[in-house]
């Protein structure tokens, strides 16, 4: 399967001269294999995957992670919903109340976004999930709620003997006060186990996380510890802090390599970068 | 093994930060965990028990009432909440694992996440007056 990635930016957009390495749009990653395309998540960069599509194309499968707005805020601009010829199949988590239809309504309307939901011209089929496990295509997902603020979950997606995982939002330490410890009570270790390409959080230094518990995300180090903890071959840090310029970020994960000395490869997730797996 | 579930996770590591005894299980009623201040109560360190199947934690403290007759173990409020997947309270007396006599005070709420799903239990319990 190959893996390219269209925005890797938490929080919001935020283009600059001084984000160009590692790019300004929000979370999005597209899985492809043969006929088959997955898009992780809806932030800004979905908007540049959409203009990248052969107009032919006729089925998309768009996993949401969550419904925060940078993961959704491309959405109205993904050019295959304009299209009443493409079947968009859409899934995300379940909540407790609201179903999820109901809770993209209130992105897809005014005063936020002048068309409505249910006036899209594509064939639109909502599926909600929790600790779900489904199949699209040849690729085998599995889904589980994961810890971040609201009804959040991870994807483990795999493929002929080919795993990756990911969770791009999500706060490790605030489930464990010793993490990284043991495995059966730390959240999302089965989605990223022996994964050959991890996806994973890595919006702050480790000094900052103090100031930022229980806003959802993770330092550099923990996700670095996360991945040597469930055995991955492969880590992407994702949801670059949108404060942070390249230089930055490249100082920060220096810092994180130097703290946390591993034997696996670790990398800063970058825009427009394709993995093959 | 697979991690447990978020809500387990979080609710144990809440158990872990509170001064208050609590009790974790799933929804068979197997003990996950208990804190620290539990262990005090109980007598023992929960690395020393460890998961504990319902059957062997609710006869282990010989839960009793106030004439000294063993209670069933259908009786135990946290039992009723795996049971009914409702709140439930009670009061009784229990034998700790130090053989001290002491008469607590228990309340156990069902742990259900989104969306609806049961997932376990969680029992406060503090020595009654």
């Amino acid at each position: 399967m190959k893996i390219k990635i269209w925005g890797c930016r938490g929080s919001i957009p935020s283009p600059g001269l001084e984000k160009n390495i590692y790019g300004g749009n929000t979370s999005c990653v597209q899985i492809i294999h043969e006929n088959t395309c997955l898009i992780l998540d809806g932030g800004s960069g979905i908007q540049n995957l959409g203009a990248s599509l052969e107009p032919e194309i006729t089925e998309i499968n768009l996993l949401l992670t969550h419904l925060h707005i940078d993961h959704i805020i491309g959405l109205g601009f993904f050019r295959p919903l304009y299209n009443p010829k493409v079947k968009i199949n859409i899934w995300g988590p379940s909540a407790s109340k609201e179903t999820l239809t109901r809770r993209l309504t209130r992105y897809f309307s005014p005063p936020l976004f002048p068309v409505r939901l249910n006036e899209l011209p594509a064939n639109i089929r909502i599926n909600e999930i929790n600790q779900s496990s489904f199949e699209i295509g040849e690729f085998k997902i599995f889904s589980e709620y994961i810890c971040h603020p609201g009804p959040t979950i991870g994807y483990r997606i795999e493929h002929n003997n080919k795993t990756v995982a990911y969770l791009p939002d999500h706060e490790l330490a605030l489930g464990s006060a010793q993490f990284p410890n043991n495995t059966e009570w730390t959240s999302g270790y089965s989605l990223a186990q022996n994964a050959d390409i991890l996806l994973h959080d890595g919006q702050y230094r480790a000094a900052d996380y103090d100031d930022k518990i229980g806003w959802g995300h993770s330092s550099m180090s923990d996700a670095i510890k996360f991945g040597k903890l469930a055995g991955v071959k492969k880590i992407l840090l994702f949801h670059h802090d949108p404060l942070n310029s390249d230089l930055k970020l490249q100082e920060l994960f220096n810092e994180a390599i130097s703290d946390n000395p591993n034997n696996f490869v670790v990398e800063l997730a970058k825009e427009g970068q394709t993995y093959v797996c | 093994m697979p991690n447990q579930q978020i809500e387990l996770i979080l609710s144990r590591q809440l158990a872990d930060s509170l001064s208050i005894p609590v009790f974790l299980v799933d929804t068979k009623g197997n003990l996950l965990f208990y804190n620290e201040p539990a262990e005090e109560l109980l007598g023992l360190r929960f690395e020393e028990t460890g998961f504990m199947p319902a059957e062997e934690w609710s006869t282990i403290f010989k839960p009793q009432d106030k004439d000294g007759k063993l209670l069933p173990m259908e009786s135990l409020p946290l039992v009723k909440t795996i049971r009914n997947r409702t709140p439930e309270h009670g009061e009784f007396w229990i034998k700790s694992l130090k053989g001290e006599f002491l008469k607590i005070a228990v309340t156990a709420y069902p742990i259900i996440g989104r969306p609806d799903r049961f997932v376990g239990a969680v029992a406060l319990f503090w020595k009654s007056t």
